[in-house]
């Protein structure tokens, strides 16, 4: 007996089957591949969101050194910097300069950054995409906003920072140092923390030991620990946007259950025919195994392609507020599109597997058909 | 715990598993109460007709169980970097004790399916079903493996803190550490390869013999179990440094990256087919004495051994080319 | 060939509703021959039938087909004996709508696993030798009820199984068309096939074709000619 001309035969008759009745399945198909479109844009777009977070903070210090005053974020005097003095395995030391500002003309928070290097010209302000969005602003136009003594500064835009970096970047304005200090009213020998960069991965936990030691009411910010922080918030949405879809399974799973379980009388009589002329259980089981395979096979290739468009061509517009965070500045940016075999089996252990175990008992149960129940 | 989506499907198919497999126990201790094949009763033609749902349920736990040891050995990789100190798989199995254990009782419920529906093939083979209370015994004790590992896989991802610093295969696999594993690393190099190939070869041969002449299939069975463990010490000890072409590299799990071109997948798909035959093979030869499976049973022994000497001289080449190949060279020759 | 031995079949039994069809009969099938059951509706003989094509297990009693005692096989194995021992033509021929006529003609087949090239020189060759040839491809549902029943002979042969089993194969037929497959019935039995067929349709007597004719009432066989 050839096992493999079996199973062709049987796969070949089950296809028959499927295209005789190509309504009935119809329902099915749509609801289990809805479900496996929602699962996988979820999965999909919060894995491709920490990708982008990841690559982001790839640029950023390797340690920030913030002062602390009675347990809260204080202002690092320049002397610092001469404290710290030289610490092996640190490239370089920079005091950095940024805040918020609260817009109440958009009710908006932008984050205000005065990089030594690349920031801008006095006078000047880069600004990002979601602050020209919100503001109405293009490059050359003047951009007003009320300074620390409630006076009125006044920026030119320079240029609009590109969108390919919006997630971080939307709300951000970049201007001079000297304007940062003028705006905000800080004192010429003040800095908000420390950028240090460390060239050795390996050392960055001996470095962050010493600069405990040496400055004692500092604490030390490793880029690891934020690239982990990153990843398990968006984990955890990404969990509570699954746990939330975990009763769509469950309605689909009853669904496909009550389905499988409703066997049509003529359905019922085909199978009797085929038990009768000497089909084994064995073999019908496998027929239905292989219907219930090409439907899962189907619906999983469809939600999955599906879910593939909606969040990297269509940017996601059912959930992405929930996954990003709720913000006026609300960012857009296009997704790197990837495919990852840990979500691909992640995806068919939450939606292929549990189809099939609701569904078995019922298979089984129309594949022991009685063979003489055709001549009752 | 980390909510994380990997976690949760693993979770759920543990959770299924563990639920099939007790409602599969619950029927073999009702199916060993009532089992009269003589009887034309209507309850034993339902017994018979249980059996196939049996059946199937444990084809669908062995595949589950395939698809979420992969998964869980990718998550491991995917999460470690939320732990400090962990750069790949080991470093989050090692983040509490429930790692590895996890982990073995994974591989373990593998192997128990594959033997089950081996036995079950065979059973089928027959016509008086002379199999069938071996064969729901053992499903009443597989069950409970089903269960623990369920269990101990919960604990596992309810206790992972990321907050604890863990170790990664540079200090866990290290050959100055203490434990199994760090045992296994400070292997010497020359006695490690002879006892590794001395295994491999005594199980090949014994696989040929029982593909050739029909005999030896307790004797093979045992080798097949025993050259897996030797396997993966000898992947832990050697063959991970000569292909990561580094002296102190020791860890079975960053082979499967693309790093080392997905080699891993190579190397342990034929060693898995290989043991799941070879112990197939073993388990099944002793019933070849039966009468109804006199005639049947040999040649299936033989397929299986058959494929599992196949099988393991894929993984032997494949191995041996690896040291061949590599830069490293651990032993002057 | 067939023997049956004090077989009984009992339904839902140990139920309120449990009832006997089958009250210890005795039967024995010779090779080669055309053996009709008759008996009204309710008498036992399609029951009778299931458990000579294999289709079911008397609840007690011996079956023996060709010396071997198949009464306790389980249901893989009468699967396969069915299949390659028996064709069954049902009442009403029951074949599967929306199919072709050859993919009807193929289905016993499919689970021997077989090259289908052989396959489909077989069917060929059967759908020649009974003049459906030129319906083949189409689907069953649009065949005449001549052409229908010529199918499902066709199935009954795919396997070339020693027995034909028909279980009121004329009880929705018109006489010419009841005719027809007597003859073809007839063929078969010339063709040295074993026939065994249920009826209480006056016309398969009246043509002369069973060889033996075993009566039925109340599950029981109350007489057999000649």
């Amino acid at each position: 007996m050839n096992g493999f001309a079996r199973q062709r035969y049987l796969l070949d008759f089950t296809v028959a089957s499927l295209m005789r009745r190509p309504g009935r399945n119809l329902s099915l198909l749509l609801v289990y591949t809805l479900v496996v479109f929602l699962l996988a844009s979820v999965m999909l777009y919060s894995q491709a969101i920490k990708g982008k977070a990841a690559a982001l903070l790839q640029g950023a210090p390797e340690i920030v050194v913030q002062r602390m005053e009675a347990g809260r974020h204080a202002l690092m005097p320049a002397a610092y910097l001469e404290r710290l003095g030289r610490l092996r395995g640190v490239a370089e030391v920079q005091g950095r300069l940024w805040g918020y500002y609260y817009d109440p003309a958009v009710a908006a928070n932008y984050t205000v950054m005065a990089p030594a290097r690349d920031g801008a010209a006095p006078g000047q302000v880069r600004i990002g995409a979601g602050i020209a969005r919100v503001r109405g602003l293009a490059a050359g136009d003047v951009f007003s906003l009320r300074g620390y003594d409630g006076q009125p500064h006044a920026y030119t835009v320079a240029a609009v920072l590109p969108a390919t970096s919006e997630l971080v970047s939307a709300d951000l304005m970049l201007i001079a140092p000297a304007d940062f200090r003028a705006f905000f009213g800080l004192a010429d020998d003040v800095y908000t923390d420390l950028a240090l960069s460390v060239t050795n991965p390996a050392e960055v936990r001996q470095v962050a030991r010493k600069l405990a030691e040496r400055l004692p009411d500092c604490r030390p910010i490793l880029r690891e620990e934020v690239l982990r922080t990153y990843e398990s918030v968006f984990d955890w949405r990404e969990g509570m946007l699954l746990a939330v879809l975990a009763g769509a399974v469950f309605a689909f799973l009853i669904f496909a259950w009550d389905k499988a379980t409703g066997l049509s009388a003529e359905e019922r009589r085909e199978i009797g025919i085929l038990r009768a002329i000497g089909w084994e259980t064995g073999d019908v089981l496998r027929m239905k195994l292989w219907e219930g395979g090409l439907i899962s096979f189907t619906a999983f290739c469809l939600g999955y392609g599906l879910a593939h468009l909606h969040v990297f061509h269509a940017g996601a517009p059912l959930f992405a507020g929930v996954m990003r965070g709720w913000s006026v500045l609300q960012p857009h940016f296009a997704l790197t599109p990837q495919v990852d075999a840990l979500q691909l089996t992640t995806l068919f252990l939450l939606s292929v597997v549990p189809y099939t175990v609701v569904t078995l008992v019922p298979v089984w149960r129309a594949a022991t058909v009685d063979p003489d129940s055709i001549m009752r | 715990m980390i909510f994380h989506p990997a976690i949760l499907a693993l979770l759920a198919a543990s959770a299924i598993n563990a639920m099939v497999l007790l409602a599969g126990a619950l029927f073999a201790v009702h199916l060993l109460r009532h089992w009269d094949l003589a009887s034309g009763h209507e309850r034993q033609v339902r017994l018979e007709r249980q059996t196939y749902l049996a059946a199937t349920a444990v084809a669908l736990v062995l595949a589950i169980q395939f698809v979420a040891l992969l998964l869980f050995v990718y998550n491991a990789e995917r999460m470690s970097v939320l732990f400090t100190g962990a750069m790949c798989a080991t470093g989050t199995l090692n983040v509490n004790a429930y790692g590895f254990p996890t982990l073995i009782l994974k591989i373990a419920g593998f192997f128990l399916a594959v033997v089950w529906l081996a036995l079950n093939q065979a059973d089928n083979l027959a016509r008086d079903y002379p199999l069938i209370r071996r064969k729901y015994a053992l499903l009443i004790a597989i069950a409970p493996v089903f269960l623990a590992e369920a269990v101990v896989q919960a604990l596992y991802f309810l206790n992972l803190n990321p907050n604890v610093i863990t170790s990664c295969c540079g200090s866990l696999f290290s050959d100055t550490g203490a434990g199994v594993a760090a045992e296994l690393a400070a292997l010497p190099a020359r006695p490690a390869l002879i006892g590794f190939y001395v295994v491999l070869l005594a199980t090949l041969l014994a696989g040929l013999r029982l593909w050739r002449r029909g005999r030896g299939g307790r004797l093979f069975g045992l080798l097949s179990g025993v050259q897996f463990a030797a396997a993966v010490a000898a992947i832990v000890a050697f063959i991970s440094l000569y292909v990561y072409e580094h002296p102190h590299h020791h860890c079975p799990f960053c082979l499967l990256k693309a790093d080392f071109d997905y080699i891993g997948y190579a190397l342990y798909l034929p060693l898995f087919a290989a043991t799941g035959y070879g112990l197939a093979a073993g388990l099944l030869q002793p019933y070849a004495r039966i009468r109804s499976l006199a005639v049947v049973l040999p040649p299936l022994v033989r397929r299986h051994a058959g494929l599992a000497v196949a099988n393991l001289a894929a993984f032997g080449l494949l191995a041996s080319w690896l040291i061949l190949d590599s830069h490293l060279k651990l032993i002057a020759p | 060939m067939i023997e049956l031995a004090a077989v009984t079949k009992t339904f839902n039994a140990g139920r309120p509703n449990e009832y006997q069809a089958l009250r210890g009969v005795d039967l024995a099938i010779e090779a080669g021959r055309v053996t009709a059951l008759r008996g009204p509706s309710g008498s036992g003989k399609t029951t009778l039938l299931t458990l000579i094509g294999c289709l079911a297990r008397p609840s007690s009693g011996r079956v023996r087909l060709a010396g071997e005692d198949i009464s306790a096989l389980p249901e893989r194995f009468l699967a396969e004996l069915r299949l390659r021992r028996f064709g069954f033509v049902f009442q009403r021929f029951n074949l599967i709508p929306g199919l072709s006529a050859l993919d009807n003609i193929l289905l016993p087949a499919y689970p021997l696993g077989l090259p289908y090239h052989e396959l489909r020189a077989r069917a060929d060759t059967l759908m020649a030798s009974l003049e459906i040839d030129h319906r083949a491809a189409t689907r069953v549902d649009w065949l005449s009820g001549g052409e229908v029943q010529r199918v499902a002979i066709a199935r009954a042969l795919i396997n070339d199984p020693p027995v034909i089993i028909a279980d009121e194969p004329t009880a929705h037929l018109d006489s010419r068309l009841s005719l027809e497959f007597l003859a073809l019935l007839g063929r078969l039995k010339e063709a040295g096939k074993t026939v065994v067929i249920a009826s209480h349709d006056p016309l398969v007597f009246e043509t002369g074709l069973p060889d033996r004719v075993a009566d039925l009432r109340d599950g029981r066989i109350v007489g057999v000619t000649p």
